[in-house]
């Protein structure tokens, strides 16, 4: 288990690398200066500022001084807001902006699942369609259409819901955590609806029953661990979605997170900003990637078994 | 009195193709003490009827028509599901055809056979844990204290199936349903559970329902048997009877089935052989680690022309890549193999085409070895077109000459694969084997995915191809029964070696190695050859 | 000869088989939702085709004394605060938003494709290689990288169909790789070799007939997928730019008056979501129907 835990993470340092180093050039290559939407900057004054930012260093020695900062923590000074380091601006919004994926990443997957298990119980049934219809708008309905219809509908229309902020006034965190969670819910009730389906009809099933256990522990004893294997892989792939949707629902919701950091980022093209964020969104994505995967095959005892055998 | 009483059991199927009646007016009864098995093909409804007994038959699409079964007073059709649920495991155990798929990978093996325990004693945990290894002990899995915190995953197919006894008989019940229990497993270990599964049954003296496509598997430990056919009983009696007295037709065409007698070894010939194979290995997975398998190691051997050679072994015995090696469908990693005056180890595809028409393949499973978007005219004209042998004026007429040869209705020329069932698929794939009149053809395990009587047919259609095209042959199989019936002479194979070779009389009267001699006592079905052999005789 | 009846005429006279294509053909037709997606996508591409012949309005028309105002018999999904006929923008809108899922979706659909033919075919090392390849692109955040290159690049419509286009051109891939190795094992491509059909008949006679099918189920879910990030980054002002217009730019403007004016928001959703529905129908029914499992019960 730890061989392949070392494995997979030494797996992920380079796909981390090749993010930042990938960013980094993009960013440096993207045709007019950071500056050159501002007006007539004297010489010298653009000179002291490139100095600042180090752009008058060889491309190469940017890039490693860059990587020497990253390694302590420093993105450097943000272009856009000045005076104020990037991993600063950035440890300010994480803290909502994972709040809120907490809250959404809650109800993508007590709702999927539990709909996704209910169906799957009777398929082609009214408790299999009701669900897995609803689930069927969720995946139709995007973020930023289904965020301002909820405004509308209960925000404005029937005024029972703060239709922005986060946590200054009661009630102003249900509506964005539902709006990021929708999709998700319904991609993890397909999920776990096929998965369940699948283990249902396995044979150790028919042993199950045989052997005269009631429904419910069949379900819960012999078939849930099976059938929501896919949605625990799912979970690595279904955090890097909700947090590209951080970016519509925090601008929807004005919520000060990271996500609003970075579309505002990206319009300024503040681009230590950008770079800076990329570099640690993808990061927390690569990783997270790499616990659904671990949490996955430590549920499987036969990866287990040959981990702890050191294959 | 018996245990259990089955009276004019009806079940039909109601699909969206119309009224399936799987099991059509069934009757019988189970003693204490008795092995009654079931036999019939697949579809024959046998499953369904047992699989009734204890209420899982999906329903819908199935339904319960008529019928009543007795057992401990109380009619099982009728129970309520929490009534039924008492019966379950406790009054009724059941056994499930693969032991692969029937224990629950997710949980360790302990686990599931104290299962029953909990539930239905009321058991304390330790207790049913000390129940559990000891009943483990019985059904012959040595370490049982360690083995219960095992996975199923660490248990090759005939433990796993030792297991699933042992979680049948855990509870005591006084009947015992075995679903094929031994199908899917090697014959030797199949000796061993069928032993296992008698010796069981008279020391605790239940009732075993032995379900089965194969008479000669039950014909050494079943005391009755029934015969199922399109979901009705056709005859049932004792062994004896249903051996040497049969009267319905359709028993009689399951005796006929059972190969028996082996073919006189064709006379030597002076050419030379048309295929040897020296010193020849086939090894997988990176070499020199635990990943490397052997599956073909050091193996020569020669087929002269115009003999079936027979090629048996038990699954991962290394004899289907040694058939595919012969056809390069498998890279040889040293020794050689020639084809007639031809070096093929080392032809590249261009250099092999020329041969290709002059060797064959039939494989085992004709569900998949034939392209399921290809009508019968499109597959057999393909080596037809290919080779140059027709051109399109007289392709069609070749193609019906060919469906004529394999026995396959003219009409049928422009269906899909789908729309045959095995035993005609299973022509087809022939039909393109022979299409392009090759000397050497292989066939791996060509009959064993089929039912009983078909198997006959396609073995006889074999042997008749062979003689009118004057074939050569090297036949692949685990049956050692139907190998005798078909071929001059016999290899064994082993983990990927050859331990023995001769011609079948020699093999089944004085087998040299204590391998070969373990095979063939493992024949199932001795009493049904010995019953056949006289019949015959007569 | 002994045959009596020439094989021409008797080839003429015999019974066709039912192909598995027609088989599905006859499943999907059974399912309504499919059908209904297959009619609504059908409409949706005629109208947005013709739209320059069937709109009385033109796409840019304003008309500043009538403002915003609500449907009527004149606007029948009423006008923007331009005074711009609604249903025109929707329909010019739909035919970017259509053009980006199709082409995207038609580089995904090549360059998987190829890809994962080639290493599910070749297998061994050139398998491992390539998926090991394919597996360390997948880690990679790309919604993030889109929204990169948009900034980077400028808002570049090729660059947004090529930026698109390589993030889901994995997923097929992954999915036709496994296909493909799993007919590999088939026994009738062994057969074919051993007939000495060459590779590339094999694969043009044998495999890509029987991977076609996933192939085209997935290439129907890939659409809506497409589309969503099309108008996602649309929404946030990433993707297409004004003048030209899609769902999601619409989407986006009516989210900003939707309190006065909502049904600037919900017109073009519903043109979106209904969309998305009746791709998703359609890729549900087609899986359903040409699913090898579903037939065999």
């Amino acid at each position: 288990m730890w061989r392949f835990i070392a494995f997979r993470t030494l797996q992920a340092i380079p796909v981390i690398l090749t993010v930042i180093t990938v960013t980094f050039f993009l960013v440096r290559v993207a045709p007019g200066g950071p500056f050159s939407s501002e007006k007539a900057v004297s010489p010298q004054v653009e000179a002291a500022l490139e100095r600042q930012y180090r752009l008058d260093l060889p491309m190469y020695q940017q890039y490693f001084t860059y990587l020497a900062d990253l390694a302590q923590g420093d993105m450097g000074p943000s272009f856009n807001f000045p005076g104020q380091r990037v991993d600063e601006l950035i440890l300010q919004g994480l803290p909502i902006t994972a709040e809120l994926g907490l809250y959404a990443m809650l109800v993508a997957v007590v709702i999927g699942v539990l709909a996704g298990v209910i169906a799957a119980l009777k398929p082609n049934s009214i408790q299999d369609y009701i669900p897995m219809s609803l689930a069927m708008v969720g995946i139709c309905m995007p973020t930023f259409l289904l965020g301002p219809l909820l405004v509308l509908v209960f925000g404005i229309w029937f005024d029972w819901l703060p239709v922005s902020g986060w946590g200054s006034s009661p009630g102003d965190k249900i509506l964005p955590s539902i709006t990021l969670g929708a999709m998700y819910a319904a991609y993890i009730a397909r999920l776990s609806r096929s998965g369940m389906l699948e283990v249902l009809s396995q044979d150790y099933m028919r042993t199950a029953r045989a052997k005269g256990l009631p429904g419910h522990v069949v379900v819960i004893k012999h078939a849930l661990r099976g059938g929501l294997l896919p949605v625990i892989s799912y979970l690595g792939p279904a955090f890097a979605g909700l947090l590209s949707g951080s970016f519509v629902v925090e601008t929807i919701f004005q919520i000060p997170g990271l996500g609003r950091f970075y579309v505002q980022a990206a319009f300024n093209r503040d681009y230590t900003m950008i770079l800076g964020t990329t570099t640690f969104l993808a990061t927390l994505i690569v990783l997270f990637n790499l616990l659904s995967d671990f949490l996955a095959a430590w549920l499987n005892p036969r990866l287990r078994y040959q981990f702890s055998k050191g294959k | 009195m018996a245990l259990l009483s089955v009276k004019d059991l009806t079940i039909h199927f109601h699909t969206r193709n119309g009224l399936v009646r799987a099991v059509d007016g069934v009757s019988f009864d189970v003693h204490a003490g008795e092995t009654y098995a079931i036999i019939g093909e697949s579809g024959s409804g046998k499953s369904v009827a047992c699989y009734s007994l204890l209420g899982l038959v999906p329903m819908p699409p199935g339904r319960v028509e008529a019928g009543t079964a007795m057992f401990a007073g109380k009619d099982l059709l009728r129970l309520s599901n929490s009534e039924m649920r008492k019966v379950r495991g406790k009054g009724i155990s059941i056994i499930f055809q693969d032991p692969m798929t029937s224990l629950n990978p997710f949980l360790k093996v302990g686990e599931q056979l104290i299962e029953p325990l909990l539930l239905h004693f009321d058991m304390k945990r330790e207790e049913a844990w000390e129940k559990a290894t000891a009943t483990l002990e019985e059904v012959g899995i040595n370490n049982a204290a360690q083995r219960m915190n095992a996975w199923p995953f660490e248990f090759s197919g005939g433990m796993r199936q030792r297991v699933m006894i042992a979680m049948a008989l855990i509870t005591e019940p006084e009947i015992i349903i075995a679903d094929e229990p031994t199908t899917a497993l090697d014959v030797t270990v199949q000796a061993q559970i069928l032993k296992l599964l008698k010796d069981l049954q008279v020391r605790r003296n239940i009732g075993v329902i032995f379900i089965s496509h194969d008479l000669s598997v039950v014909a050494d430990i079943a005391d009755n048997i029934a015969v199922m056919q399109n979901g009705k009983l056709v005859e049932q009696g004792s062994r004896d009877a249903i051996f040497t007295a049969a009267s319905h037709p359709y028993t009689k065409k399951l005796l006929a089935a059972v190969p028996v007698g082996e073919k006189q070894p064709a006379p030597a010939q002076d050419e030379p052989p048309i295929v040897s194979v020296d010193n020849l290995c086939v090894f997988f997975g990176e070499s020199g680690t635990d990943s490397e398998v052997k599956a073909v190691n050091n193996v020569s051997l020669q087929i002269e022309r115009g003999e079936i050679l027979g090629l048996v072994g038990e699954s991962g015995s290394g004899k289907s890549t040694l058939g595919r090696s012969i056809l390069r469908l498998v890279n040889p990693t040293s020794g050689s193999i020639r084809f007639k005056d031809h070096d093929v180890t080392h032809m590249n595809a261009r250099q092999l085409k020329p041969l290709r028409r002059q060797m064959q393949m039939i494989f085992q499973d004709p569900y998949a070895s034939l392209n399921p978007r290809m009508t019968v005219y499109d597959t057999l004209s393909e080596p037809l077109l290919l080779h140059g042998i027709c051109n399109r004026k007289n392709l069609d007429a070749e193609v019906f000459r060919l469906m004529d040869s394999v026995g396959l209705a003219r009409e049928s020329v422009l269906r899909y694969p789908h729309e045959f069932s095995g035993g005609q698929r299973q022509r087809i794939a022939i039909g393109r084997a022979i299409a392009t009149k090759p000397q050497f053809i292989i066939a791996d395990e060509p009959v064993s995915a089929l039912d009983v009587t078909i198997q006959a047919q396609i073995l006889d259609l074999l042997l008749e191809l062979v003689d009118r095209f004057d074939l050569t042959m090297l036949f692949v199989s685990h049956d050692l029964g139907v190998v005798r019936y078909l071929s001059d002479r016999i290899l064994v194979m082993r983990s990927g070696e050859l331990v023995e070779a001769g011609t079948a009389n020699e093999i089944f009267t004085a087998p040299k190695q204590d391998y070969t001699r373990a095979l063939l006592d493992a024949i199932p079905g001795k009493s049904l050859l010995a019953a056949r052999a006289a019949d015959s005789g007569s | 000869m002994t045959d009596t009846t020439t094989p021409d005429n008797l080839l003429a006279a015999t019974p066709k088989g039912v192909s598995l294509w027609q088989d599905a053909w006859v499943r999907l037709r059974k399912n309504k939702l499919a059908m209904f997606g297959l009619g609504f996508l059908g409409f949706i591409i005629v109208i947005c085709i013709l739209a320059p012949w069937i709109t009385p309005y033109g796409y840019e028309d304003q008309d500043l004394r009538l403002g915003a105002s609500a449907p009527s018999a004149a606007h029948w999904l009423g006008t923007d605060t331009f005074g711009r006929d609604l249903l025109t923008r929707i329909i010019y809108g739909g035919r970017i938003s259509l053009a980006v899922g199709f082409i995207a979706t038609s580089v995904a659909l090549v360059v998987g494709v190829t890809y994962g033919a080639i290493a599910g075919y070749v297998g061994g090392r050139v398998d491992s290689v390539m998926m090991r390849l394919v597996d360390i692109i997948y880690a990679l955040p790309f919604m993030i990288f889109i929204i990169l290159l948009m900034v980077v690049f400028g808002r570049n419509l090729l660059l947004l169909f090529l930026a698109i286009g390589a993030v889901e051109w994995l997923t097929m891939a992954r999915i036709v790789r496994g296909q493909v190795q799993n007919l590999r094992q088939q026994e009738f491509i062994e057969a074919a070799i051993s007939l000495g059909l060459s590779p590339a008949a094999i694969i043009r006679k044998h495999v890509i007939p029987n991977v076609l099918g996933p192939v085209i189920v997935y290439t129907t879910l890939t659409i809506p997928n497409v589309m969503l990030l099309e108008a996602f980054l649309s929404f946030l002002g990433l993707g297409i730019q004004p003048p030209n217009s899609s769902w999601g730019l619409l989407i986006s403007y009516g989210v900003e008056s939707m309190e006065e004016y909502p049904w600037l928001l919900l017109f073009p959703g519903f043109a979106l979501t209904l969309t998305l529905f009746a791709l998703n129908f359609l890729g549900d029914g087609l899986r359903d129907a040409l699913d090898p499992k579903a037939s065999r019960d």
